[in-house]
């Protein structure tokens, strides 16, 4: 059972660019977070389950077409009840959903449970869905007159002529001016909201999405396992360039957070300048986000 | 005709009842020419959906926006490509749109609920017509007018200068509330409007007819499957679209008379439209799925040459299934922040989906089981439908639970899933149930050969047009995008091959309609003098009419035998 599952799961992620899809991948990306390790592993044990039902199924079908068809059987039998298959497979679906939905509960309740950390060790982040961009609260970090230090996060690329040109550091339709910068091995409150309409904030290799709804406060958290750069997609309709507000997420170490943190409280643009120092950020990157 | 009147009563000869054309076929109240304006109309339809699902194809065979450009700002001078591109960004979101709500409500449904179901309920039962008839007309007639509005909607201003409602099928304020303020969305609402009356009235027809006019000896549990279909469907309907007609309408006072209903800003939520339109939605799709089911059943009965099996057990399946639809709603809504407990709740309720509609995917191969089974063009559509309906049904289970769906809700992932039980499901029953009942429908027979090379374009191409839409689902593409990151490229350049080879299996299938309309070889006339081609074991009574049935059927009502199978 266990070298299926490792089998498959190296079929599944061939491996790439952390953090953004893979060219021609017919899996999962790479899981960045426990919960997408989870993720990955559960919908592994689903995905033999449906291929396997599919199989009978088909060799049912395969089974009945070659033995039962009208050459091959002259005579039709005529029965029409067999109260004992009947009985099977009505429970041995029960059986195979019950199997399923222990781990599905599991998973369900550790994805929606914060770790237990304590509060003070939480980095609470707020994004907010805007027509067409998010914007970023750093709700930890108040001045004084009371608000969050924040920014706004636009695309780099529209579907336009005029877009940058896309390299590996800044793939097309993935990449952003300011990205949201948050430390490894830190759990990552995310509570989500929006301006105008809905829209989602998702990052596939951390296994997290949820909806930034206008007039409600969702939560989600994360806790990334290695340093990198992590993309994702808005998720719910939200207008003309709905394809065009991608999500991007910087990991970097604790230090290198700190030291972000406090020169983006006065100088965004010099804090984004030291992100390109210790990364492969590169400067038409800067220059566009400029 | 004087002579009529003294003509004996008799099923079989009262074909010179017919009213001329123009009171036949616009004031018709004869359930089975209203049934044919259902197929005329879900045909015309169809082919406006298929053209937008082709435009979908197109724009995404690659990275990048291009195709779509060529299709706005027509005739305004001196545009640039930066304004072009804007307006095919919203162009595309109408484009999805309308593809989704014009093979929902102009497509699938009156083809197999006003088609089928109008043509071949009151048969089944034995009935001379539908309970009422004229309340039959009224249910078609308003179609067209839904329709129009809908394409009117299409081509007025949705938001700003751009036109058309971009917010796709479901609807959701703000986006079709402040997100569009032109009155494309008003025209919207007003067409779903129109085609939500238009399937009540239909449903009411349905329920009346089928509790009331079954002949005498045709107990409920011995109604064949379609009727039985039929009639669940019918009362799914009846329960959810009113459902649908309030959200509507709340949308609309919420757009134009200052109510907030959805508006957070005057204590609305939006989150309660999508609580509203699930609820409606959810049974809907079953409402797409269920008189498929009936007519796959009669279909793999008729060509294994044996009963169904577990009649009863197909017949309280599709009732468990019809019911656990309604209380399943909120799993499309697992990312809009609802409480785990009650997160947990849908998903339990929703795997148990699985078990009744495993019951009915178990129940056809048993009734092959041991049959002699013939490979007509019909049983190629049903066995094709067995099949794919597992797949799209087993990639329901991974979704109904919710920390996947986490993953994969608003992703390709799910637009593969429901293509499968849609649009290889669904549609699939609609050519089953079309090759199985044409001869009978319209009297001529159609050409095997080339409805077998139609079926299996078909299989070939949907199967390639959305299997690999899983692929890009698992690996992060969402869905409704105009563009995508370019490592989307290759599967979605694998897709828009499919939808070529599907075009190309709709071309055949016009070839077979103007292969047996030119030809017109008579239909089948069994040593019983009965329009049945297809043997003894089509035992529901439309077999025993004549092909096509006289004008007025069944003025003798036939008698159901105590002993006799459904």
């Amino acid at each position: 059972m266990r070298w299926i599952a490792v089998s498959l799961l190296s079929l599944l992620s061939l491996s790439a660019h952390a953090g953004q899809p893979t060219p021609g991948a017919i899996g999962f990306q790479p899981a960045a977070t426990s919960i997408m390790e989870r993720i990955t592993s559960f919908h592994t044990i689903l995905l033999v389950i449906i291929t396997a039902i599919v199989v009978v199924v088909m060799a049912l079908l395969f089974y009945v077409i070659a033995r039962f068809n009208s050459k091959a059987n002259k005579e039709p039998s005529k029965f029409s009840h067999n109260t004992l298959v009947e009985i099977v497979w009505t429970l041995v679906p029960v059986l195979i959903l019950l199997f399923i939905a222990f781990f599905s509960f599991r998973e369900l309740y550790y994805q929606e449970t914060l770790p237990d950390v304590d509060e003070a060790d939480v980095i609470n982040v707020k994004a907010e869905g805007n027509q067409w961009n998010w914007t970023y609260y750093y709700m930890d970090v108040v001045d004084e007159d009371g608000f969050a230090m924040s920014f706004v996060s636009n695309p780099l690329h529209r579907g336009l002529p005029s877009d940058p040109v896309a390299t590996p550091e800044q793939p097309r339709n993935l990449a952003v001016d300011y990205p949201l910068v948050v430390p490894v091995d830190t759990v990552i409150r995310v509570y989500t909201g929006a301006t105008d309409v809905i829209h989602s904030w998702a990052v596939p290799s951390f296994g997290v999405k949820t909806d930034a709804i206008p007039g409600k406060l969702n939560e989600l958290w994360f806790r990334v396992n290695e340093t990198g750069t992590y993309y994702g997609q808005c998720s719910e309709l939200c207008g003309k360039d709905h394809a065009f507000m991608p999500i991007e997420v910087r990991v970097v170490t604790r230090a290198e957070y700190d030291t972000w943190l406090e020169q983006a409280q006065s100088d965004i643009d010099g804090a984004l300048q030291y992100l390109a120092g210790i990364s492969e950020l590169s400067n038409t990157q800067l220059a566009s986000a400029r | 005709m004087p002579m009529d009147a003294v003509t004996p009563i008799d099923a079989h000869d009262d074909h010179d009842h017919k009213p001329g054309f123009f009171t036949r076929w616009f004031f018709s109240t004869n359930h089975k020419d209203i049934g044919t304006l259902y197929l005329i109309a879900a045909l015309c339809f169809g082919l406006v959906g298929t053209f937008l699902s082709g435009l979908i194809r197109w724009e995404l065979a690659e990275p990048g926006i291009g195709p779509l450009t060529h299709f706005v700002l027509w005739g305004v001078e001196g545009v640039t490509m930066d304004a072009k591109i804007e307006a095919a960004k919203h162009f595309y979101n109408t484009v999805i749109t309308y593809h989704g709500l014009i093979m929902i409500f102009f497509m699938v449904m009156p083809a197999l609920i006003g088609g089928f179901g109008n043509w071949f309920v009151p048969l089944m039962i034995g009935a001379p017509d539908m309970a009422f008839p004229r309340m039959n007309n009224i249910s078609f007639w308003l179609l067209p007018f839904s329709f129009l509005l809908a394409v009117v909607s299409m081509l007025v201003p949705g938001q700003g200068s751009d036109n058309g409602f971009g917010g796709g099928w479901v609807l959701y304020p703000p986006l079709s509330t402040s997100g569009h303020t032109g009155p494309s969305m008003d025209l919207l609402i007003l067409s779903l409007h129109v085609a939500g009356i238009s399937s009540i009235l239909g449903a009411i027809n349905f329920i009346v007819t089928i509790l009331n006019m079954r002949a005498p000896g045709m107990t409920i549990h011995k109604m064949p499957l379609f009727v039985w279909a039929m009639l669940i469907t019918a009362f799914l309907l009846v329960l959810s679209l009113p459902v649908l007609a309030g959200a509507l309408t709340m949308l609309l006072t919420d757009r134009n008379f200052g109510t907030t209903f959805f508006d957070p800003a005057g204590g609305g939520d939006p989150v309660m439209f999508q609580h509203l339109f699930w609820f409606f939605g959810h049974p809907e799709v079953y409402i797409m799925i269920l008189p498929g089911f009936g007519i796959i059943s009669h279909i793999v009965s008729t060509f294994s040459k044996k009963p169904v099996f577990g009649y009863l057990g197909m017949a309280y399946a599709m009732a468990s299934i019809g019911f656990i639809g309604f209380i399943v709603w909120a799993h499309h809504m697992y990312t809009v922040g609802m409480d785990v407990d009650l997160k947990a709740y849908f998903v339990a309720a929703t795997m148990i989906i699985a078990v009744p509609t495993g019951i009915k995917i178990f129940s056809w191969i048993a009734t092959m089981w041991e049959g002699s089974i013939e490979f007509t063009v019909p049983m190629l559509w049903a066995i094709g439908f067995i099949f794919l309906f597992t797949v799209g049904g087993v990639t329901g289970v991974v979704l109904a639970n919710a920390g996947i769906d986490h993953s994969l809700h608003d992703t390709y992932y799910v637009v593969a899933h429901f293509h499968y039980v849609l649009s290889l499901g669904a549609v699939f029953t609609l050519f089953a149930g079309w090759y199985y009942w044409y001869e009978k429908m319209f009297g001529i027979r159609y050409n095997g050969m080339l409805a077998g090379i139609q079926f299996w374009l078909m299989f070939i191409g949907a199967n390639v047009v959305f299997f690999p839409q899983h692929f890009l689902g698992l690996n992060g593409m969402p869905r409704r995008y105009i563009d995508y990151p370019d490592a989307f490229a290759l599967w979605n350049m694998v897709s828009s091959i499919g939808y070529m080879i599907v075009v190309s299996s709709l071309l055949v299938f016009f070839v077979v309609l103007a292969e047996s309309m030119i030809r017109r070889r008579k239909a089948v006339v069994d040593e019983n003098g009965n329009g049945n081609p297809w043997g003894p074991y089509a035992t529901t009574l439309e077999w025993t009419l004549p092909s096509p049935p006289p004008f007025h059927q069944f003025n003798e009502l036939p008698r159901v035998k105590a002993d006799d199978h459904h």
